[in-house]
């Protein structure tokens, strides 16, 4: 028997204590009653009293108020005193002793004991590859949904019960073992099954970096082969993690300063990215083209300063201007020191000539009263707004700033990118030094496969797990099989499948966007964008010789030992 | 002083008296053997047994094992007694006598192991 069982079982036992003694002492006190006191026959005459035997068997029925009507003799009076006040007694022992089982049954310590087995029981069957999600919040759900909708199993852990019903209540293929515990504690992240062979990343997304930190810490210790995903809103954050190997951190700060440099430099690449590491089924970002020129940043934290280093590396140092009401040095450029909510400091940092503004407080309505105050000063100024909390989606979806970073969807993205196509990082790094133009074409290829909704992304290995037949095929035959075979349906080989080769990755050599009469080695890897369905089809033809084979050649041959017999 | 070790103390002892009071005599004379002491003994065996539910440790595991065992002894002995008398009707010859008092011989002996189980953890515990 488990711990956790255990303990359920040892908890009603130590509450049905005094239940149980109180039954035993009534049911002694009846019994002794009756065996004292003596009875009277037909004639009226006074016999023994009852022996112990037929007493506890007249208690038994009567206590239980079955009422059994089997009584010897008729009673004497001294009886009928005694077995009025006995049944009294029973049944007031009785109902004392439901009231108690059902006043358990509400107990929370009982609740929580038979929820952490029934989670313990979840995870224990969970037989496919999962992973740990640790805190539910926005950042959280995002990530599950998808996750969920790429069919990838994981647990979730939270503090707080709220999200762990909405869970519940949502709309999820698999069933989500969910556990309301904190788990910065070591025992609740093996009791999630961090130490399982299947247990394939641990995700540390709650809203404090301290308990992220702590999360992280625990599962380098406990099981130093996983995967930790790292949310770190600060720097001392990350850079604490990274000192013990936490395998990625995610900076959502820096990292979305980094993809507006992007944008700056290069606007097609950046909606490129954007539409790789969105959650798939989401509508296409649209291009953006942040002007370069003089920029106000509103807000010098830690999103202020990593947009800064971006705007300085591209050399627009002297036309930075910064408002922050706290006095910080800002690394010698020209800065206000004020919240910015009013005109006077930003006509003073030069609002009319200026081509950008940043509203980068920690403070959402700080943030919109910048900005809105910005755009009646200067209507063509290119706007980007920081959004920390997700209940001012409304405000500030009206108010519709050119570029919002939302700190939670940041996150998720980044997360599902590197749990779902781990190459896909390094697929955008490519992107990055690739010029605009190499993205605009990709572009072109790209967005009639996905009808207006972001593709989903996946990588293709090709050795004898994933692709069994496919590999089959390469090692044991001369045949040279060209790429475009992943890419033709195996329904109909006249027609393309909706996908996308964008990178291939062989021997450790990278090939970008390669062509469909590339030819395929056992050991490449590659990805893809396109859509589900096509996703699926180019599985079943990795899998199945029969698919494979009509795709290749166009004849389905039967591979049973039946469909051989019939053909020969 | 807990007043809740005094009265698991108290039950455990009371229990390993009551046994010892049914217990001592000539194994094979009914006169000596009371059926109220058999009663009493049962009783009191059940209420030390639910006292100690709900123990997770070692020694209190030990403690329970005990005590299941002493009643199930003392029942069978009481069976054993109600089956003689009511449904052979042969009464309480020397046989069934003897054969009632030694199955709660059995639960007396569980019963000192519960005792000296007691003293042990009493024993055990520094000031």
């Amino acid at each position: 028997m488990s711990i956790v069982n255990d303990s359920v079982l040892f908890l009603v036992l130590r509450r049905m204590r005094t239940p149980l003694i109180v039954m035993i002492l009534i049911y002694a006190i009846s019994i002794f009653g009756l065996v004292l006191i003596p009875g009277i026959d037909a004639a009226g005459v006074s016999t023994a009293p009852m022996s112990f035997f037929d007493a506890f068997y007249f208690i038994s029925y009567t206590a239980t108020t079955i009422g059994f009507g089997e009584i010897p003799n008729a009673f004497s009076y001294g009886q009928r005193f005694w077995v009025t006040v006995c049944i009294y007694l029973t049944v007031i022992g009785w109902t004392y002793s439901i009231l108690s089982i059902l006043g358990l049954l509400k107990d929370d310590a009982l609740q929580r004991a038979l929820a952490r087995g029934r989670f313990q029981r979840k995870v224990k069957n969970l037989s496919e590859p999962f992973c740990i999600i640790c805190g539910l919040g926005e950042t959280g759900a995002l990530i599950a949904q998808t996750l969920d909708q790429v069919q990838m199993r994981f647990v979730v852990l939270d503090t707080r019960a709220e999200p762990l019903q909405e869970l519940e209540l949502g709309d999820y293929q698999a069933d989500v073992p969910a556990l309301n515990a904190d788990a910065q504690l070591p025992s609740t992240l093996l009791l999630a099954g961090l130490r399982r062979p299947q247990c394939k990343a641990v995700l540390a997304v709650t809203n404090s970096d301290e308990a992220n930190l702590a999360i992280a810490m625990t599962v380098r210790l406990l099981n130093p082969g996983i995967p930790i995903i790292a949310r770190a809103e600060h720097a001392a954050t990350a850079a604490n993690m990274n000192s013990f190997d936490t395998n990625f951190v995610v900076d959502p700060y820096a990292l979305y300063a980094r993809r507006l440099g992007l944008a700056m430099r290069s606007p097609p690449s950046y909606q490129l990215v954007e539409c790789l590491t969105r959650v798939p089924g989401s509508a296409i970002p649209e291009l953006h083209q942040p002007p370069i020129g003089k920029w106000i940043i509103c807000g010098y934290g830690h999103f202020g300063r990593a947009i800064v280093q971006h705007l300085d590396s591209m050399g627009l140092h002297d036309n930075i201007r910064i408002i922050d009401p706290r006095s910080t040095s800002p690394d010698d450029h020209l800065s206000i020191i004020s919240s910015g909510t009013d005109a006077n400091p930003l006509i003073d940092a030069g609002i009319k000539e200026a081509v950008g503004l940043v509203a980068a407080s920690d403070n959402d309505i700080n943030n919109l009263s910048i900005a809105i105050t910005a755009r009646e000063l200067n209507p063509d100024l290119f706007i980007v707004m920081r959004q920390s909390t997700s209940g001012n989606s409304m405000l500030f979806e009206a108010f519709d700033a050119n570029l919002t970073m939302v700190t939670t969807h940041t996150v998720a993205h980044a997360c599902l990118s590197f749990l779902t196509t781990p190459m896909l990082s390094r697929f955008i790094r490519e992107i990055e030094k690739q010029s605009s133009d190499w993205a605009e074409s990709a572009l072109a290829a790209l967005l009639p496969i996905c009808a207006g909704r972001v593709p989903f992304v996946w990588t293709t290995r090709i050795n004898h797990i994933k692709t069994p037949a496919l590999t089959q095929v390469l090692q044991h035959t001369d045949l040279s099989i060209p790429l475009s075979a992943l890419m033709t349906s195996n329904r109909n080989r006249t027609q393309p499948l909706k996908a996308l080769p964008l990178m291939m990755e062989r021997a450790g050599k990278i090939i970008l966007r390669p062509d469909a009469d590339f030819p395929l080695h056992a050991g490449d890897k590659i990805i893809w964008a396109g859509s589900r369905e096509a996703w699926n089809e180019q599985k079943l033809t990795t899998n199945y010789s029969n698919a494979l084979n009509y795709v290749l050649t166009g004849k389905s041959g039967a591979d049973s030992w039946l469909g051989k017999l019939f053909n020969t | 002083m807990n007043l809740e070790k005094v009265v698991f103390g108290f039950f455990i002892l009371l229990a390993a008296t009551l046994n010892f009071g049914f217990f001592i005599g000539d194994i094979a004379r009914p006169e000596l053997h009371h059926v109220y002491e058999l009663f009493a003994a049962i009783v009191v065996n059940l209420i030390a047994t639910t006292l100690k539910f709900g123990d997770r440790t070692q020694i209190g595991a030990i403690h329970l094992a005990t005590s299941l065992v002493a009643d199930l002894q003392l029942i069978a002995a009481a069976i054993t007694w109600g089956v003689a008398v009511h449904v052979l009707q042969v009464g309480m010859t020397p046989e069934i006598t003897a054969s009632v008092v030694s199955l709660s011989g059995g639960a007396l002996f569980a019963n000192v192991v519960s005792v000296i189980l007691l003293i042990a953890e009493t024993l055990m515990m520094r000031r």
